[in-house]
């Protein structure tokens, strides 16, 4: 049954199955394991990083593309949610109209990057995405009318998910039972799905010709598969999963500005979690973003004890600084490329096979 | 009999998942003009490329002037008198015809510095290398070019040369300029290796040949025995003479 | 055709072959179609200045990266490290020397600068020297790994330079003697971006010099077409690509001074904003090509200026346009060189 849920995609090792095991139930039961707005906050974040790192594994990892446009999905989507909710009030409709509306954008604009992609090579194409995507991280700033430029935009959700809200009167196991709650598990079970949706995308016969046509796109181009078409489909589905993050993250913070979904270091973290993770394995995108989210949230906290206990030592306060957290997770991201190319997922598969 | 300038023995090559040379054994003399002939896909030009290093020898040796130069990479390879005319020409189109043979001659910093005399002989064979010296080389027509990527390999001297296909897609009145250019080569005590598929072009020239078939060497000899056996010919390499021109 | 017997014993060479000179018109036709729209003339005086200056800045910069990628087949996503660096090093050296600066005298500031600039280009430079042997080497050939490691070395470069600088926005102002604009008639042209035109002219005529009359630079265009055929000639290309990577790092360190003098402050993000500008440079350019990547950045300097005065919300748009119409007439960019 395990093995349908997961479309055939079994972790295969012992100790994934026993981390991945640890990180559903672990999120599942945030709320009440882990008492705390910090917690439950981080916890969201990894829910929705999760299926915007899945839905750039399946670009990657699975097709082979690199494309720095990412963010550009995951605004789109969070854009959409929050202009909907802004203007059309706090209703179901307005979430609807938004998240279809930044859909809608999402894929023109993917058909249109898929399809250009296709006529220049993959280098080109890294940095024409590098590009798009640092001009509409200008025109979101820009457009401030619509898009509450720099300042983004603070809005308000439908009632049920309203942090005032209250369902029930009673607390289970001294959790309140209000809209937080309720936002924090339609986050989860929508995560759960599209990460589900996602596993059975790449493991039907679409995600074995995606997987050819990474390893040799000559070879299945002359098996008869067109290359163009297939690219432009991963295209496109990787830009609606990301677009759909989005709409969560939105609905979530309940607020989004330039920053919050479109910066080039979103990018960037999404491209650690992918790699530390490990690419082409799905499993990779929980791997690293839960890795990567718990390090900058808490990772911080060790480097500022560190960092006051060397006070007075020329430069390494500096180096151990919380806020130079990201050099040593791109120290751990550069050495990742080079002797784990594999990532977290593929070293603990590979321990299985070496086992005799 | 002295020792042969070049020598492989067993010599396998694999690039990527196949498998092309299966075991080639060749012997060149000093001095001699040696033909390597073949069908598409013998692997003649793997031959080549895996003397010159750009292919690596998986296993047997390769040997020039007694010293195995199987390890070697490609510049020290050509440093030990070897020069390579691949069947794409190697041309730089972006470059003019003097840059060309400026920077195949590695003594000379600059085109002054190139052995008047030899450019003056150099002309002599192939004029139109003198008339186009101051245009890209992309621009020169396909013999031309040919011309150009031999004129190339011997601006200064060599112990080897080797040489893939520099009859392919030539007009016959251009092949005979070829031929008559090889033929004072030949006299300057240069050894040359010849890759060809033209059995035409390749009888005017060779003292010796080697036959090569699914990446081995099946026949081994002199040319005037070869040139004389159409039976010879016709089992080696598919047809007779008079049909393959 | 040749044929010996028909030619004179004495046939004289035929003239070279002209330049492809389509390419060269884009630029003053930009200027010119600007110039009624800016509406006084010496408005788009100063905006012309300013356009060619930054293109300058930005060709210097990015002239070594597109090197690096025609002849070794590599593209370093973390080029803009090198910027950063040569531009806060110019902070420490020109904040050493304050008193220099300070001055009046062109001369003194002169002497200020200079070894800025030379510090700046040192550092770069063995920087550079140390990221082609332990961050490229290892990938050569894997151009995904390549974007990757490039990109992630980029990121722990910047927090390095956070780590000794400090994160925040560090002012490099100009040395006095380079502060204010000249008067042409009604228009104010400022000395600092007529210097950098200065530079800027004088680093792609020593470009121009060494590629095209040296050996060295033979080799490099050669080798930007048909590697293995120069391998094959008997030049050890490896170690001609790292004498390349230097340069471009040293080059770009240089750059990186003059963009922190043209923008009066440095941030550690300076290097990667300004990596957008110089890809879609060397893209428009061709990649290889010193003489595009030359043209191309006073395209995109000139149309960054014009756009940035009449219509500013879509100036990085507009050089995006510009590169999507030079990729339709030639998709190879505007002087294709390298041979893939």
């Amino acid at each position: 049954m395990f093995g349908q849920i997961l479309s055939g995609d079994l972790p295969r090792s012992r100790t994934l199955t026993l981390l991945l095991i640890a990180i559903v139930a672990g999120l599942a039961l945030t709320p009440f394991l882990f008492p705390g707005a910090k917690a439950i906050n981080v916890a969201a974040k990894i829910c929705i990083f999760i299926v915007l790192v899945a839905s750039y594994d399946l670009l990657l990892g699975y097709t082979g593309i690199v494309s720095f446009a990412h963010t550009m999905f995951f605004g789109i989507g969070a854009y959409g949610v929050a202009i909907a909710l802004t203007r059309l009030g706090p209703s179901w409709a307005a979430v609807g109209a938004g998240v279809g509306a930044s859909l809608a954008l999402s894929f023109v604009l993917s058909l249109v990057i898929g399809l250009f992609s296709l006529r220049v090579k993959a280098l080109f194409y890294a940095m024409i995405t590098l590009a798009v995507a640092s001009a509409f991280q200008t025109l979101a700033s820009q457009l401030s009318e619509f898009t509450g430029g720099e300042d983004g935009l603070n809005f308000k959700v439908p009632e049920i998910l309203s942090h005032g809200y209250v369902l029930w009167q009673q607390t289970i196991l001294g959790v309140a039972v209000d809209g937080k709650l309720i936002s924090y598990y339609l986050l989860f079970a929508v995560a759960v799905a599209l990460f589900l949706l996602m596993l059975r995308i790449v493991n039907s016969p679409f995600g074995r010709v995606l997987q050819a046509i990474r390893e040799n796109a000559f070879r299945a181009e002359a098996l008869g598969y067109p290359t163009v078409v297939y690219r432009t489909w991963s295209n496109v589905l990787s830009a609606g999963f990301a677009t759909l993050a989005g709409a969560l993250l939105a609905l979530w913070l309940r607020y989004n500005g330039p920053d919050t979904s479109l910066s080039f270091e979103i990018m960037i973290d999404i491209l650690l979690m992918v790699v530390i993770g490990g690419m082409g394995t799905m499993y990779g995108a929980v791997a690293g973003a839960t890795l990567f989210i718990v390090a900058q949230n808490y990772l911080q906290d060790l480097m500022k004890l560190a960092s006051s206990a060397a006070a007075g030592v020329p430069l390494i306060p500096n180096l151990v600084h919380p806020d130079r957290w990201l050099l040593w997770l791109g120290i751990l991201f550069v050495v990742s490329v080079y002797r784990f190319p594999a990532g977290i997922v593929g070293k603990l598969r590979a321990r299985v096979r070496a086992k005799p | 009999m002295s020792a042969p300038l070049l020598q492989l023995e067993g010599v396998q090559t694999h690039i990527g998942a196949y498998h092309i040379l299966h075991g080639v054994d060749l012997e060149v003399a000093q001095g001699e003009l040696a033909v390597l002939l073949g069908r598409n896909g013998a692997g003649k030009t793997t031959t080549l490329r895996s003397i010159m290093g750009l292919w690596r020898v998986s296993s047997g040796s390769v040997r020039f002037e007694g010293e195995d130069i199987g390890t070697l990479d490609t510049p020290e390879i050509a440093q030990r008198g070897i020069a390579y005319v691949p069947e794409n020409m190697g041309i730089f189109g972006e470059l003019t015809v003097r840059e060309n043979m400026t920077l195949a001659a590695r003594g000379a910093r600059r085109a002054e510095d190139m052995d008047a005399k030899r450019l003056e002989w150099i002309f002599g064979l192939f004029p139109a290398i003198k008339r186009f010296w101051q245009h890209p080389a992309g621009l020169l027509s396909g013999g031309q070019k040919q011309m150009l990527a031999v004129a190339r390999a011997i601006v200064e001297p060599r112990k080897l040369l080797l040489v893939d296909e520099p009859s392919k897609g030539l007009a016959p009145a251009i092949i005979q300029n070829m031929v008559a250019a090889f033929r004072e080569l030949k006299q300057t005590d240069t050894t040359i290796l010849l890759v060809e598929q033209n059995f035409n072009f390749a009888r005017q020239l060779g003292d010796r040949v080697a036959v090569m078939d699914n990446g081995r060497v099946v026949h081994a000899g002199s040319m005037a025995e070869l040139a004389e056996d159409e039976g010879l010919q016709q089992r080696l390499l598919g047809l007779s003479l008079a049909s393959h021109q | 055709m040749s044929s010996s017997a028909a030619t004179a014993p004495h046939v004289d060479a035929l003239p070279a072959v002209e330049l492809d000179r389509i390419p060269l018109l884009l630029l003053p036709a930009l200027a010119l179609i600007a110039l009624p729209l800016m509406g006084s003339f010496s408005t788009w005086v100063t905006l012309t200045v300013a356009g060619l200056a930054m293109g300058m800045i930005i060709f210097i910069i990015a002239s070594g990266l597109t090197l690096v990628f025609g002849l070794m087949d590599v593209l370093n996503f973390g080029h803009g490290i090198f910027i950063t660096l040569g531009a806060f090093l110019a902070t420490s050296v020109l904040g050493a020397l304050s008193g220099w600066t300070a001055s009046e005298s062109l001369l003194f500031n002169m002497l200020a600068v200079l070894p800025a600039m030379l510090v700046a280009m040192a550092a770069a430079g063995i920087v550079g020297f140390a990221f082609e042997r332990v961050i490229i080497r290892p990938v050569y050939g894997q151009h995904l790994k390549q974007i990757m490691i490039t990109m992630g070395a980029m990121i722990v470069g910047e927090e390095l330079i956070k780590v000794v600088w400090g994160p925040q926005t560090i002012p490099l102002p100009l040395p006095a003697a380079f502060r204010g604009s000249l008067l042409f008639g009604d228009a104010a042209v400022e000395k600092y971006r007529l210097i950098a035109v200065v530079i800027g002219l004088a680093v792609f005529a020593a470009m121009f010099w060494a590629l095209s009359r040296t050996k060295v630079g033979l080799l490099i265009r050669a080798g930007v077409q048909d590697r293995e055929m120069v391998e094959s000639l008997g030049y050890r290309i490896r170690r001609l690509f790292v004498g390349v990577f230097v340069a471009g790092s040293a080059l770009a360190g240089l750059g990186g001074v003059m963009w922190g003098l043209y923008e009066q402050n440095v941030t550690p993000q300076m290097g990667a904003q300004v990596n957008v500008l110089i890809f879609i440079v060397i893209i428009i350019g061709g990649l290889g090509s010193v003489g595009g990547c030359f043209l191309g950045a006073l395209l995109v300097g000139l149309l960054a200026n014009y756009t940035g005065f009449l219509a500013p919300k879509v100036a990085l748009f507009s050089n995006i346009l510009l590169m999507v119409i030079v990729l339709l007439w030639r998709p190879q960019g505007i002087y294709s060189v390298a041979n893939r």
